[in-house]
């Protein structure tokens, strides 16, 4: 019999229906090497949960939604850094391959075991990259990490020519410029594949969540971005 | 017949059969919503005037009664709302919202009612009334049992429709527009010769009926010769289609106050006749919208006189005017017409409102371009619910309509009587309290061992609940069979019996309430070891759960099951018994807004629920239970068997916030359509759907002021908010709303 590969997951969400098209089933996966500032979902840092599933369980779950993903829907792989658990992805993505639904990886482009990235590619339908900061300075402000990883994935991704959807988290003072938005813009002139390009608001709901969990909320100053502003900065980026 | 001129077919010319004549003559419409017009300078009027009555009506609760005269089809001097501007006329009184008194169904409401509201009926009338006429409510007080009493009593059975009128019939208006009363008279009376062979009691009370019936097709005509009109023959134009159409309405709402007395399924009637008067040139886009918004007006309007407890159990004056709206011919072509857009956008050109009740009929074969729009003005106002035509139609042929929330009805061809429902969660109670109350004490079901031990143990909970069960069903079959052979007694409604066949088909609908809580309550004692803890009369009063367990609403066959076994265990117990009028049992998870009111009444539960706690309701996973997600939670739902089981119906109401339905108007609308795809694919019955944010309404429960129009979809039926209790409003925010993670 077939040993299928664990992983650990922070959370199904049986309807999403902003991460891609259609209707998603999301996988909240567990663990991130970042520590974004603005991070909400710091209860998805650490590596291990309590949740403890196969490929299969996984798979077996996505499959009961079908009357309403088979159309446009699917499923979308999220964290956490779902390519923290590359090997477990791959499995989980073959599988949805094979039984025909759409899948979608929601990255930061990091934290991926580099024997699997050409193959995870390979059976994503669609990459929802996001974006931290296009200089190495503002991305280790931003991250903690410097930008290796994140600019080889770019690579392989431009290579793979997958379907991409572009996102950013707009921090008030950190990014909220038009002069930021004009070198974003053409930072990624060299994504060939892009459908969709958002700009995301920066929110304090997260806050709470810190407290309880005891971490330290580091953008203690920093306000929830406007709305309205940073749908105009996505128009801009959009011209 | 000259009124007949360039329709099509033969068959629906010789004998009754408007869906004949439908299928015959309508034309599917495959566009989009642009063609719609806006609000008349007329209508503008009308309903201006009738936006102030509406206001003052909310501050007192009754505007007014009429109380020199009864209820009766031609017992009232027409009445207007604003002659010059009305293209549709008729009113139950002579004064909009003015009220009826409608004692034939009991007369102690009566009295209550007036009372609460401050009104009097007058002296010699009341006093004729009591001397002379036996109700409803008697005759059933009369042959109740001693065991129905107690449950009664104790809230096991509730809401028994034992003391007003029972409503679900659904008469087809339409043949009064389509053929005229003469015709339809003499087919009444062609039935009643048939009728000689008096050899059992159902012939007899069957030729007292049919006279009955062929007399209110008479008064019909004198009421309609009031306002000016020749109902005698048919329709000869939209406008008249729609009026007679109407006035069959009429008549049964000046005759009868029952529950809930829906008007049926008629854009596609009406359609036919404005698409013949369009091509003759006699009719416009901008009257055609009038016309449907003026009739809309008027279903708005329509009004009973009930007593404060009654509002408790079904909250905001509800009427049920329900109008089914789409739906598909075959497997190909719909049903949808450019009628069908029209009655969505009165909400548009009048308003958002909570009648008529408005139902889409959800196909996955539906035009995509209709699709989208029922999901458009779902999501703006919140008014509208959506049942499953392709589980319907196959049991009900393509001519049904929708009674009441969720209830199919073949059109002309079945009735229903309804019948309430049982508090599901007494019946569980019971059988851990040795069939007595655990709020009263009382022994209500004998013969129920007493459960031993500290812990409940899942076998001996399923023995004990299934003789509760057995016991609670035989008299809940008894109570009925006595209230609808009185309510045939008493005060039947001829004036909707007219409008359906003779010979017809019964449906008794039956009923559960607190699904959600039995199914959690089960699982809890099979895998989470529930320890019971009793007072001082040894009734149960808590209970500690020891382990987590699956509960309902999570998309989790293990505990899914259980719920899909209660139900078929209380169908299967229901199809035992004879029922009046050879009836065939049917069942449905609907609570209306009474899920709060048996919460009240009803003690610990064990999945953890403490004593007069709210129940979910209708179908619904309790509030907070479903952690997985909203499709998790339609998914568990839609497990629930419709056909042969649950066909009443199985009443969901999904609640999402804006944001997380999409970023904007046009993915939130492709969404919707999606996730009704999804649900109704999966064999899943009805769906209220809400997109409203919760702190919406939070600030209208603090300031109701400034939000006198807010409307939302409670289980089977739309509410205006502020016409909730305090208790109502909190339990509709305390309901789980699916948000963006």
């Amino acid at each position: 019999m077939k040993e299928f590969k664990t992983g650990f997951i922070h959370q199904i969400e049986t309807m999403g229906l902003v991460d891609g098209p259609g209707i998603r089933i999301v996988i909240f996966m567990q663990g991130c090497p970042l520590r974004c500032l603005f991070c909400h979902n710091p209860e998805t840092w650490e590596k291990v949960s309590k949740n403890k599933m196969t490929s299969k369980e996984i798979v077996d779950e996505i499959r009961k939604y079908r009357p309403y993903i088979e159309k446009d829907g699917g499923v979308t792989f999220s964290g956490g850094e779902p390519l923290l658990q590359s090997e477990f992805l791959l499995e989980m993505l073959k599988m949805c391959n094979k039984a025909g639904i759409h899948t979608a990886l929601d990255t930061s482009g990091t934290g991926y075991n580099k024997k699997y990235l050409d193959e995870i590619l390979k059976y994503t339908d669609l990459v929802i990259l996001d974006i931290k900061a296009i200089d190495e300075d503002n991305y280790k402000k931003m991250t903690g990490k410097d930008m290796t990883m994140f600019n080889y994935f770019v690579d392989r991704l431009l290579e793979n020519n997958n379907k991409i959807w572009l996102r950013q988290v707009i921090v008030p003072n950190i990014n909220d410029t038009e002069e930021y938005i004009f070198k974003l813009k053409k930072y990624i002139k060299k994504f060939k594949n892009i459908e969709k390009i958002e700009l995301l608001p920066y929110h304090t709901m997260g806050k709470e969540k810190y407290d309880k969990l005891n971490i330290k909320y580091r953008l203690t100053e920093t306000l929830d971005m406007d709305k309205e502003k940073c749908k105009n900065l996505e128009e801009l980026l959009n011209k | 017949m000259n009124e007949w001129q360039g329709f099509k077919g033969t068959k629906w010319q010789k004998n009754i059969d408007v869906q004949d004549f439908i299928e015959s003559n309508y034309k599917e419409y495959l566009d989009d919503d642009s063609f719609l017009k806006g609000i008349s300078y007329r209508t503008e009027k009308v309903w201006g005037k009738c936006k102030k009555l509406l206001a003052r009506e909310a501050i007192s609760g009754v505007l007014d009664v009429e109380t020199f005269i009864m209820s009766g089809i031609d017992n009232f001097e027409p009445g207007y709302i604003d002659r010059k501007n009305e293209v549709i006329v008729g009113l139950q009184t002579d004064e909009p919202l003015k009220r009826i008194v409608n004692p034939y169904g009991g007369y102690r409401m009566v009295k209550k009612s007036l009372e609460a509201y401050g009104f009097h009926l007058e002296k010699e009338l009341e006093e004729n009334f009591k001397e002379f006429r036996k109700t409803h409510n008697d005759g059933v007080f009369d042959a109740y049992t001693d065991e129905i009493k107690k449950a009664r009593h104790n809230h096991l059975i509730t809401g028994l429709p034992d003391a007003y009128g029972r409503g679900r019939i659904i008469g087809d208006y339409r043949r009064l527009a389509l053929y005229g009363a003469d015709f339809l008279i003499e087919k009444k009376k062609e039935d009643l010769s048939k009728l000689t062979e008096i050899n059992d009691v159902s012939t007899i009370q069957l030729r007292e009926d049919v006279k009955e019936q062929i007399k209110a097709l008479e008064l019909i005509k004198k009421m309609c010769s009031r306002y000016g009109f020749d109902v005698s023959k048919p329709a000869s134009n939209a406008k008249e289609a729609i009026q007679w159409t109407y006035f069959a309405y009429l008549a049964a709402v000046k005759q009868n106050n029952g529950a809930a007395t829906s008007i049926g399924r008629n854009t596609t009637f009406f359609d036919i006749y404005i698409e013949r008067d369009i091509e003759k040139g006699i009719l416009t886009e901008e009257y055609a919208q009038e016309l449907i918004d003026q009739f809309v007006i008027k279903l708005r309007l329509v009004r009973h006189l009930r007593t404060p407890e009654y509002n408790e159990l079904f909250a905001g004056d509800p009427t049920w005017v329900t109008e089914s709206i789409g739906g598909m011919l075959d497997d190909e072509k719909s049903l949808v017409t450019k009628t069908a857009y029209r009655m969505l956008n009165s909400l548009n050109n009048i308003g958002e409102s909570a009648e008529p009740n408005l139902t889409v009929l959800w196909s996955k074969k539906l035009p995509e371009n209709f699709k989208k729009f029922a999901s458009k003005m779902s999501i703006k106002t919140h008014t509208l619910q959506f049942e499953n035509d392709d589980i319907m139609r196959p049991l009900y042929g393509n001519d049904y309509a929708i009674s009441c929330c969720v209830s199919a009805l073949k059109l002309g061809y079945q009735t229903q009587f309804f019948g309430a429902r049982i508090n599901f969660v007494k019946v569980l109670l019971y059988a851990l309290n040795g069939g007595r109350d655990e709020i009263t004490g009382d022994l209500v079901i004998e013969g129920i061992d007493e459960l031993e031990g500290e812990y409940l143990d899942a076998d001996q909970v399923l023995k004990q609940f299934d003789k509760v069960l057995k016991k609670t069903v035989k008299i809940y079959v008894d109570a009925l069979n006595i209230i609808h052979y009185m309510h045939d007694k008493y005060a039947y409604e001829s004036s909707q019996m007219a409008f359906l066949n003779t010979e017809l088909e019964y449906l008794m609908a039956f009923g559960l309430a607190g699904i959600s809580i039995v199914t959690d309550s089960f699982s809890a004692i099979q895998y989470g070891h529930v320890r019971v803890k009793r007072d001082e009369r040894g009734l149960t009063n808590a209970f500690d759960i020891e382990f987590d367990y699956p509960r309902y609403g999570n998309n989790d066959d293990n505990v899914d099951a259980i719920a899909k076994n209660l139900v078929k265990r209380v169908y299967r117990e229901l199809k035992r018994y004879p029922l009046y009028k050879n009836a065939i049992p049917t069942l449905s998870l609907l609570t209306i807004t009474s899920n709060v009111v048996y919460g009240k009444h009803t003690g610990a539960t064990p999945d953890g629920r403490k004593e007069g706690v709210p129940f979910s309701p209708g179908a619904n996973p309790t509030q907070g239970a479903d952690k997985n997600g909203a499709l998790a939670s339609l998914s568990s739902v839609a497990k629930i068997p419709y056909k042969d089981c649950c066909q009443d119906g199985v009443s969901n109401t999904f609640s999402i916030i804006p944001t997380a339905l999409g970023s904007e108007e046009e993915s939130r609308i492709n969404n919707l359509v999606k996730i009704l795809d999804g649900y109704f694919n999966s064999g899943a019955h009805h769906l209220n759907v809400n997109v409203l944010d919760k702190d919406l309404l939070v600030d209208a429960m603090n300031n109701p002021n400034k939000y006198p129009n807010l409307t939302i979809r409670v289980s089977g039926y739309a509410v205006n908010f502020n016409k909730l209790t305090k208790e109502q409003k909190e339990e509709v925010i305390s309901r789980t709303f699916h948000e963006r993670v």
